[in-house]
């Protein structure tokens, strides 16, 4: 199936086009980024006439803190609430064999019989921060159709940044007594998260006193606003209500289309830097003449379009 | 008196055959031929649905009712199965862990309806869950619930049914995982660590001595059969110094290391099976041959291991060796062997050292419950070492990767290639039981009895096994009593160990596969991703995992969930994840009846990807599998996984209709 049939099938939230739009986003197959770029223009503002739908959340941490047992119990939540949902899951890449292992799907327990959810594991492949180079297009793609689209990247100190441009909402997951993610923070290491979880709050005291140290590290950086949430997701599960409320009203107080916006020219100039290198840049007069540039076109258009009108431009 | 010979001949320890399948009428006739033959005491094992908690009408049950074991559904079960046997004289000891609670509650209900009193009953419920993690599968509630449960069967044997030994701690499914025997000693011993510790908070402290004494444990023994006996001997020491400094046991024979063993099977052959005979033999040997750390009780697994089930006559020849080795040869003539020997001390030591290494850095991440992610995983790694050992033949088995000329073996000449088939139609007969189980008790008691269990579970403080016993004498099913448990305590998956174990040792068959994979992959447009799948109730992951460890090291995106799926949780993986072959492993023997559902329910949802399986698939059904749309069949004798991975990699080559490898 085509590009552009995908496209207009997700477009209207026919979530069975899922899977093979993602095979498509993944391919690396020559034609494929034309066919990518046909499903993009399907879905982007200017064909919905909007923003996408979905709440696009990130989900990241250090390995193992909890982040796929955590979204066992969101996804649930979520059902529970009518919402459709679609996770991403970003497993890292094996450097020898460039091989993987995906894992998350088996702590993420649902229905095989409900349509609305949709799992995709993704091996991160040779890119750093934890992001799957094909992730944000597929993440656009889905946010078309699903009520709720989650990334769950694994690391700390990049792969949030990473994470902050494809998702409207980024929650960094903490252990409980490993003072990394708080460390990082008070270093300026890494940046101010959107949502702050601490998971395995069943064990006690060690959350708590986690909990605590986040809030004044916040407060010290004086982003008092952030939201701290201790959740526990083995049984009975705890501060997943909490949770789903905190990161809805992260989205609420935020401007969607404007951080879409933003995140969509960045993406356009990273593409294209990354193919055409400097010397790209230099024909366009530079990162900043390019940036004015992106500012200057149409608010509506997809990445592969803004890139296009980028290689335009510099062939002139 | 002489310092080489006893006064007297030892006694022999517990002869058992592990033994059960199909309904409980059928295996307790096969439990009264086996103690007619010499038998001494009974090992039930049961199916995967009682396992597990499932009753045999839950969708899970397919195709695994009374097959690796008896189905028990409710305490009328357990009156067939244990017909006409003395309880007060048996010692019975029955493999159950998640569930065990409940098979006790029954065993003990249906003693009482014969009018025969706790305090006279003597076995063992193996009851030991953090195996079951590691290992062996049959878990059903999380790690916390779970110790809790153990910890009450402890406390309540302890008072009511004092001859009975409440757990089997258990190291003879790590070796079968592929545990070294340094991690064999030193993860049984932290998990023993971990169930006293649960224990203390639910029983006086002045117990405590006693429960230590109670706690026995069931090992393995390899073909290796020296330094077996020596790993036997250090976890004598161990133990020993465990109850002495840690819980401060002053009465010796309470430290005594009291064990049970099955010998090792992992290395038990498909190729030249007569072989595994002598395997068997020698092993025997290292749990016998020294008397200071010899048996208490054993069984032997069968010639025909790797083909599937034995029958009774298989069994009886492993019956038959332990008979032999007691009471033909001298070896009970004699004190201990190995006193003064050298070598041994030597090995003990070694292995005493390892193992305390080994147990410190369990201890570190928090104990055996908190480090289950950290033993699967190096578990695994050293069962890929143990498969690379044999693939470059450092490690010899003979028929396998040395001596493989052999000469057709009449063992296997029959019809069914040797191995018991059970009925098929067990499954619908017992379904029928169950519903007329259902119908013709009183609904009223058995709901009073699943709310009251639910209460206790809910209590974290009161003993489950009253609540349990009570269920039993009202008529509550194994389905059901599980059920409510699960309702208070939520479902569990345990970590499947295969993302952290590490790359292994590079090679050039290895290189020149990921060119292959790569090179695929590139045509494909995608990397080549598979999905290895496990349905049903089986929980034999080391396959699986090896295939999906070797998957990844070849350059392969694989996706791997773990035991225990249903047909339409794998069909489901497979559409979402977009996979370009699917890899099924059963070893249980239900791949009739959930190969071709799986095949079924992945056509349906529009997956046309290829289909290959592995495990113990007899002969007799490849070929019907093969008809049902299976692409290629792989049993035990198929050792090399690289050439597994060279198949998977040429099918999905010739599906995408690509060119294959030059
Ligand atoms: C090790 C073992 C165990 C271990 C399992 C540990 C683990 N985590 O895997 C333990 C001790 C826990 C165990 C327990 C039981 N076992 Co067991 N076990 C074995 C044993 C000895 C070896 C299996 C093994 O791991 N081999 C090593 C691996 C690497 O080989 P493999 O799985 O065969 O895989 C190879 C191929 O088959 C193929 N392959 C396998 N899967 C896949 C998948 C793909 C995609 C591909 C391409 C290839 C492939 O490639 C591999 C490479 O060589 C076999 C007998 C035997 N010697 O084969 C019995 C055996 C499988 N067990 C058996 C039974 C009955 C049980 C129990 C059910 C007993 C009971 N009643 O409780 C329990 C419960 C287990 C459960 N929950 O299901 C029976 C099954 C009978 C049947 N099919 O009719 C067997 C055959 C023994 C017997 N003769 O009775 N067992
Ligand atoms: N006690 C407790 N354990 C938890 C909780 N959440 C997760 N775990 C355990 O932590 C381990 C890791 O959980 P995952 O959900 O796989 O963590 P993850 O962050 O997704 O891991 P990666 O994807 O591998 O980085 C598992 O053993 C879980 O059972 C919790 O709330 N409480
Ligand atoms: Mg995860």
């Amino acid at each position: 199936m085509s590009g552009a049939e995908l496209g207009r099938r997700l477009r209207e939230r026919d979530l069975s086009a899922a899977p093979a739009a993602l095979n498509l986003v993944e391919a690396r197959r020559p034609g494929g980024p034309e066919e990518v770029a046909a499903l993009l223009r399907e879905v982007s503002p200017g064909a919905l006439g909007g923003d996408a739908p979905a709440h696009v959340v990130g989900i990241t941490g250090p390995p193992g803190v909890g982040k796929s047992s955590l979204l066992s119990e969101l996804v649930a939540a979520w059902r529970c609430a009518g919402r459709t949902v679609a996770v991403l899951a970003v497993d890292p890449t094996s450097r020898r064999s460039g091989g993987a292992l995906l894992g998350d799907r088996a702590r993420i327990a649902v229905d095989p019989a409900d349509r609305g959810v949709f799992i995709r594991s993704t091996a991160a492949g040779d890119t750093l921060g934890g992001l799957a180079a094909s992730t944000r297009a597929a993440a656009q793609a889905l946010a078309a159709a699903f009520d709720v689209v989650v990334i769950e990247t694994v690391g700390v100190g990049q792969s949030e940044t990473d994470v902050a441009d494809a998702a409207d909402t980024v929650a960094v997951v903490v252990q409980p007594g490993s003072g990394d993610v708080l460390q990082f923070l008070k270093a300026g290491i890494m940046e101010i998260p959107d949502v702050l979880v601490v998971t395995k709050a069943d064990l006690g005291n060690i959350a708590e006193s986690a909990v605590r140290d986040l809030r004044s590290a916040l407060t010290a950086l004086d982003a008092r606003e952030v939201e701290v949430v201790a959740v526990s997701s083995i049984p009975p599960p705890r501060g997943i209500d909490e949770l789903v409320a905190a990161l809805d009203g992260h989205r609420a107080a935020t401007d969607v289309a404007a951080r879409r916006l933003h995140a969509r020219r960045r993406h356009a100039l990273a593409d294209f830097a990354a193919e055409h290198g400097e010397r790209g840049l230099r024909a366009l007069g530079g990162r900043r003449e390019a940036e004015r540039l992106l500012d200057s076109l149409d608010p509506r258009l997809d990445v592969p379009s803004l890139r296009a009108a980028l290689e335009e431009n510099a062939a002139r | 008196m002489s310092e080489h010979r006893l006064p007297e001949r030892d006694r022999p320890w517990l002869m058992r055959t592990y033994a059960g399948h199909s309904t409980a009428r059928a295996s307790n006739e096969l439990y009264r031929r086996n103690l007619a033959k010499g038998q001494t005491g009974l090992s039930v094992a049961f199916d995967l649905p009682t396992q597990t908690g499932y009753d045999c009408d839950h969708e899970l049950a397919r195709g695994e009712v009374g097959k690796v074991g008896v189905a028990i559904s409710h305490k009328g079960d357990m009156h067939a199965l244990l017909d006409g046997i003395p309880l007060d004289e048996m010692n019975t000891s029955m493999t159950i862990n998640a569930t065990a609670p409940w098979l006790l509650a029954l065993y003990v209900a249906v003693a009482e309806e014969n009018g025969i009193d706790g305090s006279k009953l003597s076995g063992t419920t193996q009851n030991d869950i953090l195996k079951e993690y590691l290992s062996r599968g049959t878990y059903a509630f999380p790690p916390g619930p779970s110790m809790r449960l153990i910890a009450d069967v402890v406390a309540y044997t302890v008072e009511h049914v004092p001859r009975w030994n409440p757990i089997n701690v258990c190291s003879y499914h790590l070796q079968e995982a592929g545990a070294t025997p340094v991690q064999e000693i030193a993860y049984a011993m932290a998990n023993a660590m971990a169930v006293l510790d649960a224990v203390r908070e639910r029983v006086d402290e002045s117990l405590m001595p006693t429960v230590f004494g109670r706690i026995s444990f069931f090992v393995n023994a390899g073909v290796r059969f020296v330094e077996e006996h020596a790993k036997l001997r250090a976890m004598s020491l161990l133990w020993d110094e465990l109850g002495r400094e840690r819980y401060d046991v002053e009465d010796p024979k309470l430290r005594r290391f009291r064990y049970g063993v099955q010998v090792n099977s992992l290395g038990l052959t498909e190729a030249q099976p007569e072989n595994n005979v002598q395997r068997i033999v020698l092993e025997a040997l290292a749990v016998t041959l020294g008397r200071s750390a010899r048996a208490r009780a054993i069984q032997l697994p069968a010639w025909n291991e790797a083909l599937g089930l034995p029958r009774p006559w298989d069994q009886q020849w492993s019956l038959r060796i332990q008979q032999v080795l007691a009471f033909e040869t001298d070896l009970l003539e004699y004190p201990d062997v190995f006193e003064g020997s050298k070598v041994m001390d030597g090995l003990v030591e070694e292995l005493v050292t390892g193992a305390r290494e080994e147990m410190t850095r369990v201890a570190e991440r928090g104990g055996a419950v908190e480090a289950v992610g950290y033993m699967k995983s190096e578990l695994v790694s050293s069962h890929r070492e143990r498969v690379r050992r044999i693939e470059d033949g450092d490690l010899t088995v003979v028929g396998i990767n040395r001596f493989t000329e052999t000469e057709p073996s009449p063992l296997t000449a029959d019809a069914e290639g040797g191995i018991l088939v059970v009925d098929p139609d067990v499954e619908a007969e017992q379904i029928a039981a169950l519903e007329r189980w259902r119908a013709e008790r009183d609904e009223d008691a058995v709901r009073a009895a699943l709310d009251e269990l639910r209460r206790v579970a809910r209590s974290e403080s009161e003993n489950i096994m009253p609540a349990s016993i009570a269920a039993a004498h009202a008529g509550v099913t194994t389905g059901e009593w599980a059920q409510a448990l699960r309702d208070a305590f939520g479902d569990y998956r345990a970590p499947t160990g295969v993302g952290e174990a590490v790359a292994g040792a590079t090679s050039e068959e290895l290189e020149s596969l990921r060119e292959e994979v790569d090179r695929v992959s590139d045509a494909l447009g995608r990397r080549l991703k598979v999905l290895v799948g496990k349905p049903g109730l089986d929980g034999h992951s080391n396959g699986a995992e090896q295939i999906a460890v070797r998957g990844r090291d070849v350059g392969m995106e694989v996706v791997y969930e773990g035991i225990r799926l249903t047909p339409s949780q794998i069909a489901a993986s497979a559409l979402q994840e977009g996979v370009h072959v699917i890899g099924l492993s059963i070893l249980s023997g239900s791949h009739r009846e959930l190969i071709p559902s799986v095949i079924a329910q992945l056509r349906e949802a529009g997956v046309d990807a290829p289909v290959v399986i592995g495990g113990i698939i007899p002969e007799a059904d490849a070929a019907a599998l093969r008809e049902a749309g299976v692409a290629a069949v792989y049993t035990p004798k198929d050792f090399d996984l690289n050439r597994i991975m060279r198949d998977i990699v040429g099918l999905v080559a010739q599906h995408h209709g690509l060119a294959a490898a030059a």
